[in-house]
């Protein structure tokens, strides 16, 4: 994963809520065995719909979308992060997330950034003046120069400010995860046995 | 030691350190984990518990005669060759215990109370009903916990949900959560584990249970836990999956309930007798109205997009909507007792001229049983299509999608744009209330079925 540090650049609008992963990336494009290559699929049915907010010109290459409230609801498929990303994106700033996306944007190093309504009401109005976030300071600058605060779980942050791979972070404690098996692990059912 | 809730006692047992979570047992189908896999082999990872690991094919499997495209069948040949790769035992397409994984899971006794469970699927939630801690994963995770069987979290909040009152005549589960999700809204729980509690939770089934917990998601919920009775005590005994010795297992299961004076987050109460059957008008979950109602005004822009997305005007009385598809199935609604309520409602009956109708198992196993009881005739004779095991038209990555513009009365949890095939239109209902559409052509209140 690419270390996130400071995103700054115009602002994609798409000022819609309950906005859910069906549409982020739709089901037909489920299918594929690969990890790359789902930017082209992004909004595939909205970005054939006359007046969808993205098709406007001034919101091509932004690496910041602003959204409505609860952004990425729904099935937990990463390949909505993954298409967001491979788009171009590389931040989304909304008041809600949906639990299972927000995580999954972390994971991939697509910042999720949860900021109160009236601030992503200027982002929307706004768009595509730039914005700037900060993932060290944990501070969004709107385009009216006002900063704004914003949160995200510790160890997150630090995953990715440093890019650093979670699986093998998690493979250092391995002697505490034997410990658990070892010691309070519960009998529970053998699938290789049902 | 203070009072605990079901979660934080789940919890606390599966605890390594503060942030991270053991997990008991790993469901794996086809979409979510060919990334994972490939994951393990570019970093040369072996799988940690392929014992704590169960595989199925379900979501991108045919239901009827004909072949999958080959991007499935690409899709299908690499989850069987990873398991084999792996040794992660895996229910193919064809094999008798073959389903959706959230229907399977339970079917085999490998779901069983206090146990952490998580799938690359949002509806793993269902596994709540027994009194597990389950909840939906990405393929990031999923690669996570192939390789350590744990994940890294931070413990969510509680929330209790109190249903307060006995379901009325003709009104079921799916009424229970739909009603739930209108009241609370689509990110309700969000961030919040719920407990779903009270009369109206206690006389459920154990399979209705599941199709609360399952629409948790649905709610914005991490997961949805029911605490463990007899009711579920009784299911789970004899299943394959359930410790030798179930005496005791029962004995430690009893012990999961919240303690009398646990605390929540928050608490929601659910006037359950005011519950009339709900149908969805919109394209989320939490548009829904009992269907006594009517398409309500919008209050905003997005019940603004909906309606016109559904080709439905405010005002217009539910049941005056005709259906052009019937869809009876999912992991919300594809289980025996589900089939049993829908061919109550179908006999004697035959499927509306207009109507294309389709019932699909959640799993083969489903199947067979309802083909023991003679529920494919009660279908096949209305004039049902009486399909194989699997996802189907709930998310239509098979072909079994709705054209576009085609409205369906459907069992399954999600009526977003698209969801059931490009344009299609979804209404959400309880399986009785598909039949019932399915026979008069129109969303109908089934209670003036049964009551006749």
């Amino acid at each position: 994963m690419k270390p996130v540090r400071v995103i700054s650049g115009n602002v994609a609008a798409l000022d819609r809520a309950d906005v859910d992963t069906d549409q982020i990336i739709p089901k037909q494009f489920l299918k594929r065995i690969e990890r790359s290559g789902f930017g082209e699929y992004l909004f595939w049915d909205w970005f054939r719909e006359p007046g969808f907010p993205l098709n406007r010109i001034e919101f091509h290459g932004a690496p910041i979308l602003a959204a409505g409230r609860n952004f990425g609801s729904g099935s937990s498929r990463e390949h909505a992060p993954w298409a967001l990303q491979d788009y171009g994106y590389e931040a989304i700033v909304a008041p809600s997330f949906s639990d299972i996306f927000r995580s999954n944007c972390t994971k991939i190093g697509l910042l999720p950034v949860e900021l109160p309504e009236d601030a992503v009401r200027e982002l929307l109005d706004r768009a595509p003046d730039a914005a700037t976030i900060d993932l060290e300071r944990l501070i969004v600058t709107l385009p009216s120069g006002r900063e704004v605060a914003f949160e995200i779980e510790a160890d997150a942050r630090e995953r990715l400010l440093n890019g650093w791979d979670e699986i093998a972070l998690t493979e250092q404690r391995i002697v505490e995860i034997e410990r658990y098996e070892a010691e309070r692990e519960r009998d529970g059912p053998n699938t290789l046995t049902v | 030691m203070a009072p605990r809730t079901m979660f934080e006692k789940v919890w606390a047992d599966h605890a390594i350190g503060d942030d991270l979570l053991y997990i008991d047992l790993h469901l794996v189908h086809e979409v979510t984990s060919p990334q994972a896999f490939e994951g393990l082999r570019l970093a040369g990872r072996p799988l940690r518990r392929p014992d704590r690991t169960l595989a199925t094919a379900d979501h991108n499997v045919p239901t009827g005669p004909g072949q999958p495209d080959e991007l499935s069948r690409a899709q299908l040949a690499a989850l069987k060759r990873n398991c084999e790769q792996f040794g992660v035992p895996l229910y193919a397409l064809g094999h008798a215990r073959q389903g959706i994984v959230h229907v399977i899971g339970p079917e085999l006794g490998v779901t069983q109370p206090g146990m952490t469970i998580v799938c690359g699927d949002s509806h793993t939630s269902t596994h709540g009903a027994l009194g597990a801690l389950a909840f939906g994963i990405g393929t990031s995770e999923v690669e996570h916990v192939l390789a350590t069987q744990t994940l890294t979290q931070r413990r969510p909040k509680t929330m209790l949900i109190s249903y307060q009152g006995a379901l009325g005549i003709g009104c079921t589960a799916k009424d229970l959560i739909l009603g739930t999700i209108a009241q609370i809204g689509t990110d309700g729980a969000g961030g919040h584990v719920v407990e779903y509690a009270g009369e109206a939770i206690r006389a459920l089934s154990m399979e209705a249970r599941m199709t609360v917990a399952n629409m948790s998601i649905e709610a914005g919920a991490k997961a949805g836990m029911i605490a463990p009775d007899e009711t579920t005590f009784a299911y789970l005994e004899g299943r394959p999956g359930v410790p030798p010795d179930f005496a005791a297992a029962v004995q430690r299961w009893r012990t999961l309930a919240s303690d009398p004076d646990a605390g929540y987050d928050h608490t929601i109460v659910v006037d359950v007798p005011a519950l009339a059957p709900q149908v969805s008008w919109g394209t989320n979950p939490g548009q829904v109205v009992p269907i006594t109602g009517s398409v309500p005004e919008p209050r905003d822009d997005s019940d603004q997009r909906a309606l016109a997305y559904m080709d439905l005007r405010a005002g217009t009385p539910m049941q005056e909507i005709a259906v052009d598809r019937v869809f009876l199935g999912s992991c919300t609604n594809g289980r025996i007792e589900d089939l049993r309520a829908a061919a109550e409602v179908v006999r004697g009956r035959r499927v509306a001229a207009t109507v294309s109708a389709m019932v699909v198992p959640g799993s083969a196993h489903v199947k067979a049983e309802a083909e023991r009881e003679g529920l494919d005739e009660v279908f096949r004779s209305a004039g049902f299509d009486w399909r194989g095991a699997g996802c189907s038209m709930c998310l239509g990555m098979n072909p079994d999608i709705l054209a576009p513009g085609e409205r369906c009365a459907s069992t399954s949890n999600r009526n977003f744009e698209g969801r059931q095939g490009r344009g299609g239109r979804t209404h959400l209902l309880s399986p009785a209330m598909a039949a019932a559409a399915a026979v008069t052509g129109r969303l109908t209140d089934v209670r003036e079925l049964v009551g006749s």
